[in-house]
């Protein structure tokens, strides 16, 4: 039976008070607290953790900037403020296993966060959904409302390049029963959507073209009416480059968390 | 005899003079800090035998690919017979490893085979450069006359060698002829044309002398014209490949001395450990080539300039100033300039290079040579880590040129100075207010289907 139901998302410093611990954080991240288009992508990951009945938490307003922005920039004093800051929280409540949407903060936490004393399982969502998929605890019967749509996968450097995660997103999008097409550069060759190393947070140098224009041409080239993404920055400059050939209205930018919440029908 | 001992002078000062260059760059290299990589052997090892040996990034692109196979090939094999002709010249012997019989003649026989290969490569290695113009090769601020000569330089030298090699070989098989005898080895480039040069002794005498000696001369000038070139990658690659980096490319290296400074900040009675010696703790970043690690400052001397990084960077795609095999070969130039010039380049002899130069204030790498325009072009994509072929990492010097302009000139952009304040006030690289940082959670509903 189908019934529509109000979540509460479980915070750490509760959980914690009531001596329970979660199996895995759900690291949300500045984008995917902050930013309009990424809450969205927040409460569908969401949505799928209370499907599939994982015990997690969050930290809710204990959480703050992993320092990745910082980094890039070449403010290492800054991120190291962060990362201990953030380290402590972590450490204070025994965490182990953390799960993010975002390539940034997954990259960070995973790899920087040892040399400053911080080690845990760090996970992608693209990896956690594709264990979900592999486990049968995500079906999509019969692929969902996406069966047979030409989509297209581009890739984040921090996911991709920099981890060697090009395969999970993938057979995520596989279970949608999708047409999955490549664009020409995918995989390692895959082209940066021009916002990582904190081009976010600035305007480019000048040039005679935005990167995300570049890419996004090449994505609308496939033909694909659904570009999926599974970073937050690579979210929002695809839908900009996008928007800069008019094609949003037939084009549309989807994480992989909220394909597979529509698909599963669980959203509301 | 009086052959031999010329030929004794000439070898001895060809390596002679290999070796003494070779200490000045092994001494620009170790201006660099000292940063100790080991362990993970049997993965350094697996990594050198793919990479370097194996050629593997190489295939990601086909044609020069398999074009550079022959040549590398070619090097490798043809070095034997380099020893035949080193104990020939020396002992005045001829064709010493003839002794070896059949496995002599299959090496001579593999040597002809790739030794055309090696010329059909060159010239399609220089009609790309020349006719066809592959944007790599010739674009680009940094492609300038003299990378530009030496690859021309390289690709000629490569085909007089080889073209040398047979001649040689062609008079030698006719004089054999002539003689009555035959050579040992299967010669099935020159054999076909043992007539070339005609029958007369003393022109076939003269000919082999000369084919001979403007080879293995040949081979000994050229190995003293690799340290100013980017044919010096024939040596570099090897350790420059060994010890790549292999954490994960998204990690960027951490500054120690910021940690304990951090520490002590958090809890007065840490005890910062004392800097390793000859180094400044008060410096973070890279302003110049001795801020940057050995292992950047071997990057530089293992660039080939192939552009490969340059073709796939998307800032550089898009028009941005930022080129990442700039910043390698600035680095090498700087290097040069600052420490020790190789005996044929030094950048100060050449007016393009020393008039390219427009700095304001000091001279150094960061402004002098690299402009914070190109820095900030970067996206960290890795793109450029990636395609490199010799695993340079472009990205690990840009990074460390970055932490320079903003830990020790406070000179990042004011947008990303504005996202540095938010990240120290809110938590958060947007001027958000960190109390909303939870409202995502609000009214979020989910249709249950249990």
């Amino acid at each position: 039976m189908a019934e529509k139901k109000q979540i509460q998302v479980p915070v750490m410093a509760d959980l914690a008070s009531r001596g329970e611990t979660p199996e895995v954080l759900f690291w949300v991240g500045c984008a995917g607290a902050f930013d309009d288009r990424y809450k969205s992508v927040t409460r569908a990951f969401v949505r799928i953790l209370e499907h599939v009945g994982t015990k997690y938490a969050v930290l809710g307003m204990e959480e703050t900037c992993t320092g990745d922005p910082a980094k890039r920039a070449g403010n290492e004093f800054l991120f190291q403020m962060q990362a201990m800051t953030n380290i402590a929280t972590l450490d204070g409540y025994g965490i182990k296993t953390i799960v993010t949407a975002c390539p940034h903060c997954f990259n960070t936490i995973k790899n920087e966060y040892p040399a400053l004393g911080g080690n845990y399982e760090v996970i992608h969502h693209s990896t956690f959904l594709q264990n979900l998929i592999n486990e049968g605890k995500v079906k999509i019967a019969g692929g969902g409302e996406f069966k047979g749509k030409r989509i297209t996968f581009h890739d984040s450097c921090y996911l991709g390049r920099a981890n060697n995660i090009y395969e999970a997103p993938r057979e995520v999008l596989a279970a949608l029963d999708a047409d999955l097409v490549e664009m020409k550069r995918s995989r390692a060759n895959g082209l940066c959507c021009g916002a990582g190393g904190a081009q976010m947070w600035k305007e480019p140098e000048p040039g005679n073209k935005d990167i995300n224009v570049e890419r996004a041409e090449e994505a609308i080239g496939t033909g694909a009416t659904i570009i999926a993404s599974a970073c937050p920055f690579c979210m929002t400059m695809m839908a900009d480059g996008v928007k800069s050939h008019n094609k949003e209205d037939s084009v549309q930018v989807f994480d992989i968390a909220e394909l597979i919440a529509q698909a599963e029908g669980i959203n509301a | 005899m009086i052959s031999n001992i010329l030929f004794l002078i000439v070898a001895a000062l060809g390596i002679g003079l290999f070796v003494w260059q070779i200490r000045k760059i092994t001494r620009n290299i170790n201006m660099g800090r000292d940063k100790k990589i080991s362990g993970d052997v049997s993965e350094r090892i697996k990594t050198l035998l793919l990479v370097a040996f194996g050629q593997q990034k190489m295939f990601k692109r086909p044609l020069p690919a398999v074009l550079h196979l022959f040549v590398y090939v070619g090097f490798l094999v043809i070095n034997v017979e380099v020893i035949e002709i080193l104990i020939d010249g020396i002992f005045g012997t001829h064709r010493v490893l003839g002794v070896l019989g059949p496995v002599y003649s299959v090496l001579m026989a593999i040597n002809e085979v790739l030794g055309l290969l090696v010329i059909v490569a060159c010239v399609i290695f220089l009609a790309r450069r020349y006719v066809t113009k592959v944007p790599r090769l010739t674009r680009g601020a940094e492609m300038r006359a003299w990378p530009k000569l030496d690859a021309t330089v390289i690709l000629v030298t490569e085909i007089v060698l080889m073209l040398a090699l047979f001649a040689f070989n062609i008079a030698d098989q006719k004089l054999a002829q002539l003689g009555g005898h035959t050579l040992p080895g299967v010669f099935p480039v020159s054999g076909p044309l043992v007539n070339l040069f005609g029958s007369d002794v003393s022109t076939l005498t003269v000919i082999a002398g000369i084919g001979w000696w403007v080879h293995i001369v040949g081979i000994l000038a050229f190995m003293n014209y690799l340290p100013s070139s980017k044919h010096f990658h024939i040596i570099t690659s090897f350790p420059n490949v060994y010890y790549t980096k292999l954490e994960p490319k998204g990690q960027f290296s951490n500054v120690e001395s910021i940690t304990h400074e951090i520490k002590a900040m958090l809890d007065p009675s840490y005890v910062v450990p004392p800097a390793p010696e000859g180094t400044d703790p008060q410096k973070f970043g890279a302003k110049d080539v001795e801020d940057l690690t050995w292992k950047q400052l071997l990057d530089s001397y293992t660039c080939t300039e192939c552009g490969r990084c340059t073709s796939v960077c998307p800032a550089n795609l898009t028009g941005k100033l930022l080129s990442p095999r700039k910043i390698v070969m600035d680095t090498r130039d700087r290097m040069e300039e600052k420490g020790e010039s190789p005996l044929i380049f030094d950048p100060a002899k050449y007016t393009e290079e020393s008039e390219r130069v427009k700095a304001t204030e000091e001279r150094t790498l960061l402004r002098g040579y690299v402009t914070p325009e190109e820095l900030w072009a970067c996206t960290t994509c890795n793109a450029c880590v990636e395609s490199c072929p010799v695993n340079i990492n472009q990205l690990s010097t840009i990074i460390d040129l970055r932490r320079f302009l903003v830990l020790e000139e406070s000179a990042a952009p004011a947008s990303l100075n504005t996202m540095f304040n938010n990240i120290e006030n809110n938590g958060a690289p947007w001027a958000f207010s960190p109390s909303d940082r939870f409202n995502w959670a609000d009214d979020l509903y989910t249709v249950s289907k249990n």
